[in-house]
């Protein structure tokens, strides 16, 4: 039974003082370390960068200030409802797709025409369209996220076995229950997959629609600390930027773990 | 009558092995005290539940993976303990359940690349051999196919020849042939046999079909479920090259009675255990 | 011959393509050039759009037939490729080596995954003023984009290998090396190409960003350009031109993966 002792011991050692571990944090000491001193011999172009304890001060400034907070709130209801709507309208328009052949002959071609026009392009148009700068935002932040998760769900449908859809009408379901039962559960993981991604996309799409064209927002202050030469808060408002995106793609993600749970173990 | 191979080499000891697994504070004794020997040229098969650590001995002997106590020898030199392991080598050649064919080499690339990149042999020279072996199987044109275009007979087929063509002592098949029909199955079965009494070697194959393990083995080693250990072992004394028509024999069907009593036992056993398909 | 010909033509799915388009342009000239919607009263009608898009003279100044177009064209494409032929190079090297040695990828993972949720435009303004010249600029953030996503993909690839192909090439007795140029690299090479598609979509939408905030040329600045200047034809020709572009990129990387990866096309039929 000492073995098995000695099993455990192992492993509790392992957790904390993993070798892995180790290196990671040793990693990131190592990054610190080699901005300073990139910045302190003044490495030619990257000696404009900011030091580390400035980029600090910074940022504990902004943690203070309300406009900053109000920024983030500004760019969070942005994102949520392009985003949003791109779901609504766009999953509900790929199963279309994904489910008739026929609907696909007809919409696919344009769909693929407007795919590949990067949403950036569409700003002059959307400010042209809509009435408000801030449904314009919204608008582009829809079409970052929408021409994604439409390709996904109908890749999703499509994934479904055929075994799975004849299993279910041979065990006497209607339409309206493969619908539902099967090709909605079915293509969840696809619809996860394209709300993840597209998630991603948009908070690029929202930076850059704040920098050019938005009033108030992360991408504006960021950019606004450029014009006011304010290099420390720029990179804090990279780093904002990020840690943002990064929460709405692990909400995205919590959410789809919570929907299929049984993808749970494997 | 086939019995050991040249120079003894192929002798594999397994003393009083044991397998504990611990993940998350569950600890599994998947195997305990396991002992038995295998002979130099002996065509041994393994059968039993589900989960008795069948696979733990050979990954084992192949040097994929650790025991937690024990011994294991091959020709006298200690390659797994405690406090030993040894890296995978070409002398144990392992053949996989699902196959593993690199899917982005051709049959030839596939069967000379063991000599050409342990740098045996030249290139030509390893692809004229592996135009023999291929040619002397009767797997004829099929050397610029990529796997998948192929059977998953001739698949199996071709990896069996990968792993001979380098000349391994031991040759481990972890349940080659399942998942082929039963048509397939003997083709393969013809050809490993023929394969083996050409060229003798330790065979270690571990399947879960009974006909194909007394067919094949010269013994049959039947394992207890968790914790595993040697329920029994059955000598299989019919005469080599095996035909066919063995299968209906008296004495096949005796001894089929004998695995088939000790391997239900364990069955039933692991079942009542609530043991998951490992598998 | 004839008879496949009236086959292509009368082909249904090629039928509803065109009506599908077709209903999709006469909608738009519905709106803007008929009903004049109020929305839709300073968007140009596909008419007009195709009209100086295709002209001699057209009074952007730019169509097929003008110098400038295909300048603003070679800026662009040739930004693109740089930064995605950089990102593709560094990026698929980094992954395939995170991939293969633990130890690499202890060091270098923690410092990717912090730098990488940061949305490449917002690299901007630090991009402006640290590089020297603007067009380093605008070809870095492009990079930076692709890069990442090619990493990751790349990453993915190689995770997503069999286990059981690492064990049998060591059986068989390779070197790490050896697992590295007969494993890793063909293994990985379907995600690998996944991932350049993907980063060549991401890698436009970066470029016309750059751009619009930074450029001096190319078409992302122009169509920034027309809607200053009260162009709008223009605009959307030039939307449609980078679709065009961004379409042929991807098709490219297709077939090149088509190529490279011939046992995956020749797979016996399931």
């Amino acid at each position: 039974m000492e073995m098995i002792q000695e099993l455990r011991l192992k492993r509790e050692f392992k957790k904390v003082f993993n070798i892995r571990v180790i290196r990671g944090f040793l990693s990131i000491v190592m990054f610190v370390v080699l901005w300073q001193l990139v910045v302190f011999i003044k490495v030619p172009y990257l000696e404009n960068l900011p030091y580390p304890k400035d980029v600090a001060a910074g940022a504990a400034d902004a943690a203070g200030s309300r406009t900053y907070w109000f920024g983030w709130g500004i760019s969070l209801v942005r994102i949520f409802v392009g985003f949003i709507m791109a779901q609504l309208i766009g999953i509900p328009l790929g199963l279309a797709m994904g489910i008739s052949r026929t609907f696909k002959d007809f919409t696919f071609p344009v769909f693929e025409m407007l795919r590949p026009i990067p949403p950036i392009a569409w700003i002059p148009l959307a400010i042209l369209f809509w009435p408000t700068r801030e449904l314009s935002i919204y608008f582009l932040v829809f079409i970052g996220a929408f021409f994604i998760i439409v390709i996904n769900v109908i890749q999703g449908v499509s994934n479904i076995s055929v075994s799975l859809k004849w299993a279910a009408s041979s065990l006497g379901a209607r339409p309206k229950h493969i619908f539902w039962r099967i090709l909605v559960p079915g293509s969840l993981p696809s619809i996860i997959t394209g709300m993840t991604v597209g998630m991603g996309v948009t908070w690029n799409v929202l930076i850059a629609a704040e920098m050019i064209a938005g009033q108030g927002g992360l991408g504006r202050m960021t950019w606004e600390a450029y014009t006011n030469n304010n290099i420390p808060f720029i990179v804090v408002g990279m780093v904002s930027i990020g840690v943002a995106g990064y929460l709405c793609s692990t909400l995205v993600r919590w959410l789809g773990e919570k929907a299929m749970p049984w993808k749970k173990r494997f | 009558m086939v019995t050991g191979a040249q120079n003894h080499q192929g002798e594999i000891l397994i003393k009083d092995v044991t397998k504990i697994y611990d993940p998350e504070g569950v600890h599994v004794v998947a195997m305990k005290d396991c002992s038995f020997d295998i002979a130099a040229g002996e065509f041994a098969v393994i059968v039993g539940p589900s989960g008795c650590g069948k696979t733990t001995l050979l990954n084992a002997i192949a040097g994929f993976d650790t025991i937690t106590s024990g011994e294991i020898y091959l020709d006298g030199e200690l390659i797994s303990s405690r406090d030993r392991q040894i890296k995978p080598d070409v002398e144990r050649m392992v053949v996989f359940q699902n196959g593993a064919l690199f899917p982005w080499k051709t049959v030839m690339e596939n069967v000379i690349y063991g000599p050409v990149v342990q740098k045996r042999m030249k290139k030509r020279e390893a692809v004229d051999a592996a135009r023999e072996m291929l040619h002397q199987v009767g797997l004829n044109g099929i050397e610029d196919k990529y796997p998948e275009e192929l059977s998953s007979g001739v698949q199996r087929r071709v990896e069996i020849l990968r792993a001979l063509i380098n000349k391994p002592k031991v040759v481990m098949l972890d349940e080659p042939f399942r998942g082929l029909d039963a048509v397939a199955k003997t083709v393969m079965h013809e050809f490993l046999m023929d394969i083996f009494c050409e060229s003798p070697r330790t065979m270690f194959f571990i399947t879960h079909d009974l006909d194909e393990a007394i067919f094949l083995g010269s013994k049959v080693i039947i394992m207890t479920t968790r914790p595993a250990q040697v329920k029994k072992i059955v000598h299989v004394d019919l005469p080599w090259p095996r035909e066919h028509h063995v299968l209906g024999s008296k004495i096949y069907l005796d001894l089929k009675r004998e695995v088939l009593e000790a391997v239900h036992e364990e069955a039933k056993k692991a079942f009542e255990a609530g043991e998951r398909e490992m598998a | 011959m004839i008879s496949r010909f009236k086959a292509r033509v009368t082909d249904p799915q090629l039928l509803r393509a065109l009506i599908g388009i077709l209903v999709f342009v006469s909608l738009w000239y519905l709106f803007t050039a008929v009903l004049n919607l109020p929305r839709f009263r300073l968007i140009p009608n596909p008419v007009a759009v195709l009209k100086d898009w295709f002209s001699l003279t057209p009074a952007s100044g730019r169509s097929i037939f003008t110098k400038v177009y295909y300048l603003d064209i070679a800026y662009s494409v040739g930004r693109t490729l740089t930064a995605f032929a950089a990102a593709t190079i560094l990026g698929v090297s980094l992954g395939l080596l995170m991939g293969w040695s633990r130890t690499f990828y202890d060091f270098t993972f923690p410092v990717v995954e912090t730098l990488r949720p940061m949305p490449p435009l917002s690299w901007i303004p630090l991009a402006i003023l640290i590089l020297p010249g603007v067009e380093i600029a605008v070809v870095y953030i492009t990079f930076i984009a692709a890069f990442f996503a090619t990493v990751l993909n790349t990453l993915l690839g190689v995770f997503s290998i069999d286990k059981n192909y690492f064990l049998a090439a060591r059986c068989l007795g390779s070197k790490p090396k050896d697992v590295f140029v007969n494993v890793i690299v063909p293994g990985s090479l379907p995600f690998i190409f996944t991932g350049l598609q993907i980063g060549m979509g991401i890698s436009w939408m970066s470029l016309v960003a750059g751009e619009i905030i930074a450029g001096k040329q190319g078409l992302g600045y122009a169509i920034y350009e027309g809607y200053f200047l009260y162009q709008f034809e223009h605009v959307i020709s030039y939307m449609f031109t980078l679709g065009i572009l961004g379409y042929m990129s991807s098709a490219g990387i297709r077939a090149a993966g088509r190529k490279l990866m011939a046992w995956e096309s020749r797979r016996r039929g399931a």
